[in-house]
């Protein structure tokens, strides 16, 4: 089984043509030096090729919520949106906190075999904050796991996060923080700001977040370990992250593409599909989020996919669920919202998409460079492609997703998972 | 006028004058021996109450049926989502049974809102107080009250600076009165400690002010809001004595306000908190007032909305 992908630009640099045979490259060179009669021959000619998309925030829901998704669907949803991995966050019922559960995730994603399922564990027991979770069987477990969050909640006891950053610095582990100060969040429902007061939305500080960044990476500092900061949000915690990179802390940080592209003006409609945990923030943020993200000061894109069934999200503001779904939009968005506007190329969403999402993660067979001998996991996009998202249109069981109507430029075409199409012409390969 | 009345917003200068003008032709009707009008006959006024609201719920009740609309009260307590029924659903169910008109009463903001750009319903959406968003029928009650005594119950309430005092940050009141006071020409003036003030407070059309000592000499009317003793347990303010020592209106304070200078208050009333009973009681304060004036403001609210015209009330214009 051999393909012959001709003509593509490698992250919008050179024009190659790539050799795939079983899961790898074989061969690289330049167009029409490569002759394979044996070989599928697909003409990339004006197309990008990225190394496949790599997502360290994903929700899939299963076991637990297969109603909102299941690890089958959401598959299909990375597929079509560019990503070759995803990470599974523990949320689900039961919680992803023993070995055991871990094990079901990953042998799940293997099962469905459209992309690498890599379970996050959860860093205390049912999320709640109070014991750690046996986090050395999960990493020693077949699941591999590196990253631990309790994602939804925050790990707000000072001394319990200190201990789980400790912890995992015997196997090189990181924990993923959501950083949310839960006194200064209670009941909340969108940033707070002067909108938030007119809406009549309890308001959700930037504090809330920026406390807990700092915290954190104070702490991390003093236990030498590793911090990953979940969907930043605000300009502050920025700030803080520049500070922080500044002084050599091990700290990663992420952004969503719906904070890169929304603000909370879209609460005004009251519609719960744009109710999102963190919240949608100020223009002033998106504006110092995307800055951040061209700087390097956030490290890396990850989706927070989220995925709801209908009759939680539109209802009453107060009474919705937060979460929006992104898998299948997220590299449209991030190309509307960096390339477009000039302040990043190809080979800049490579990085934040792929390889340092990768490196995160301790993938060895993500986020490589397109180089013979490396695994073909691979992620094609018509760069010139402009089209308006319909949330109905997905894989996804759910169609919670805020771009729904949106006109976005750039489209995933296809995608390659360990050398075979798991998604082609923009038809996932089931 | 907009379709619908959701917000204080929705509303033009020219819109809430003509509301209150309505108002007053209409209360002109409620003052006579047969109080009613047959010009909503044969029309269906859902009051669909998700928060228990007997004040409210009855003064528009009053209102439908001295319009002859056939009221229906569906009390729906409780969230939707713990009662299994989701807003949606019973949306649908009022349209089912024929209703012209919704007045909603929610314990979440933006409920109205929603009911009323869904598609779920073609009846007029009309908001009888959302969660912490808005209340407009009581701006414009409380409108229509200082315009009777300080207007000649003509124009608009150009020149006039009205306090509102108390937990702005929960209240819906406040905000529609915001809106409402500064559309009709007047300067609201938000009076709390910090703490029951809204983050950005300052970006509100009007003022604000911490000291209610200061503001009270030259204002032309003061709102006093409930405040609710609970906000105590959640640190608002440290202890209800302090609460009402520093914001409660009292007779020492009244006597520093302007001779013309009115007393509002929403109701209910917690006296000895945010009002003392001689003041809730004295000649100034047009507490009573303002509930037969809240039956005429929706009357005309509903005239207007379910598409009366002039003519039907008799009007010469």
């Amino acid at each position: 089984m051999k393909i012959l992908l001709k003509n593509g630009s490698i992250k919008g640099e050179k024009v190659l043509d790539i050799l795939i045979e079983n899961d790898k490259i074989i061969k690289i060179g330049a167009p029409n030096t490569i002759k394979d009669v044996e070989a599928e021959i697909v003409d990339l000619t004006g197309l990008i090729v990225l190394p496949g998309l790599v997502d360290l925030h994903t929700h899939l829901r299963e076991p637990g919520r297969e109603d909102a998704e299941t690890i089958s669907t959401g598959s299909a949803a990375a597929a079509k949106g560019g990503y070759t991995a995803v990470h599974a966050m523990a949320n689900t019922l039961p919680v992803a906190d023993t070995a055991g559960v871990v094990e079901q995730v990953w042998n799940l994603g293997k099962s469905v075999g459209l992309v690498d399922v890599y379970p996050v564990g959860a860093v205390t027991i049912g999320l709640l904050g109070e014991n750690l979770a046996e986090l050395s069987a999960m990493a020693d477990s077949k699941a591999r796991v590196r990253i631990f969050s309790d994602d939804g909640n925050c790990v707000s006891d000072p001394v319990l996060m200190r201990r789980a950053l400790e912890y995992v610095k015997a196997f090189n582990g990181v924990i993923a923080q959501h950083a949310q100060e839960p006194r200064l969040t209670q009941n909340a429902q969108m940033n707070e700001s002067t909108l938030s007061g007119q809406l009549g939305l309890t308001g959700w500080p930037a504090v809330a977040e920026e406390a807990i960044v700092a915290r954190d990476v104070l702490l991390t500092e003093h236990v030498q370990s590793k911090l990953h900061v979940c969907h930043a949000s605000t300009a502050g915690t920025v700030e803080i992250l520049r500070w922080a990179k500044d002084k050599k802390v091990n700290v990663t940080a992420e952004v969503t593409p719906h904070h890169l592209f929304l603000s909370q003006i879209h609460c005004e409609s009251y519609d719960a599909k744009f109710k999102v945990n963190p919240p949608l923030r100020r223009e002033e943020d998106v504006t110092e989020l995307r800055n951040a993200l061209a700087q390097g000061i956030i490290d890396v894109v990850a989706t927070d996919h989220a995925p709801h069934p209908r009759e939680d999200k539109e209802g009453e503001w107060n009474s919705a669920a937060f979460g929006m779904t992104g898998l299948e939009t997220a590299l449209a968005v991030v190309a509307t919202a960096m390339i477009d506007t000039k302040l990043m190329t190809w080979s800049d969403v490579a990085r934040v998409m792929s390889e340092k999402p990768a490196e995160i993660g301790q993938l060895t067979e993500h986020g490589r460079p397109i180089a013979e001998n490396e695994i073909a996991n691979l992620c094609i996009i018509d760069p010139n492609a402009s089209w308006k998202v319909d949330a109905k249109d997905t894989h996804s069981l759910s169609t919670n997703n805020p771009f729904d109507g949106m006109t976005l430029k750039s489209k995933v075409v296809h995608t390659i998972f360990r050398g075979k199409f798991s998604m082609k012409s923009g038809q996932v390969q089931k | 006028m907009k379709k619908h009345l959701v917000s204080a917003n929705d509303l033009t200068k020219d819109d809430a004058v003509l509301v209150l003008d309505t108002a007053k032709e209409l209360a002109a009707i409620s003052d006579g021996l047969v109080k009613k009008l047959p010009t909503l006959r044969g029309r269906t006024v859902v009051n669909l109450f998700f928060e228990d609201s007997t004040r409210t719920r009855i003064s528009f009740e009053a209102a439908s049926k001295r319009l002859s609309a056939d009221v229906i009260n569906f009390s729906a307590k409780g969230s939707s989502v713990s009662k299994g029924e989701s807003l949606k659903d019973t949306a649908q169910t009022l349209q089912s049974m024929g209703a012209d008109a919704v007045v909603i009463r929610h314990g979440s903001s933006g409920a109205p809102h929603l009911l009323a750009t869904r598609n779920w319903i073609n009846a007029v959406v009309i908001n009888a107080g959302d969660g912490t968003h808005e209340h407009p029928t009581q701006a414009l009650l409380d409108a229509y009250t200082i315009r009777k005594h300080l207007r000649n119950n003509t124009g608009d309430l150009s020149g006039l600076r009205v306090a509102i005092v108390g937990d702005i940050l929960h209240s819906r009141v406040a905000r529609s009165n915001a809106i409402l006071l500064k559309t009709l020409g007047a300067t609201p003036i938000m009076v709390a400690p910090p703490t029951l003030l809204p983050v950005g407070i300052k970006d509100w059309s009007g003022e604000y002010s911490y000291n209610l000592d200061e503001v009270l000499p030259e204002v032309d009317a003061v709102m006093m809001l409930r405040v609710q003793q609970e906000r105590m347990n959640d640190a608002y303010f440290p202890t209800a004595r302090e609460y009402a020592r520093n914001f409660g209106l009292n007779i020492r304070r009244q006597k520093t306000m302007q001779k013309h200078a009115l007393v509002l208050h929403p109701g209910p009333m917690n006296r000895g908190m945010e009002i003392t009973a001689e003041v809730a009681d004295s000649a100034n304060s047009v507490v009573i007032e303002q509930v037969a004036n809240g039956v005429s403001v929706r009357m005309a609210v509903l005239y207007l909305l379910l598409g009366g015209t002039n003519n039907e009330t008799g009007d010469k214009n």
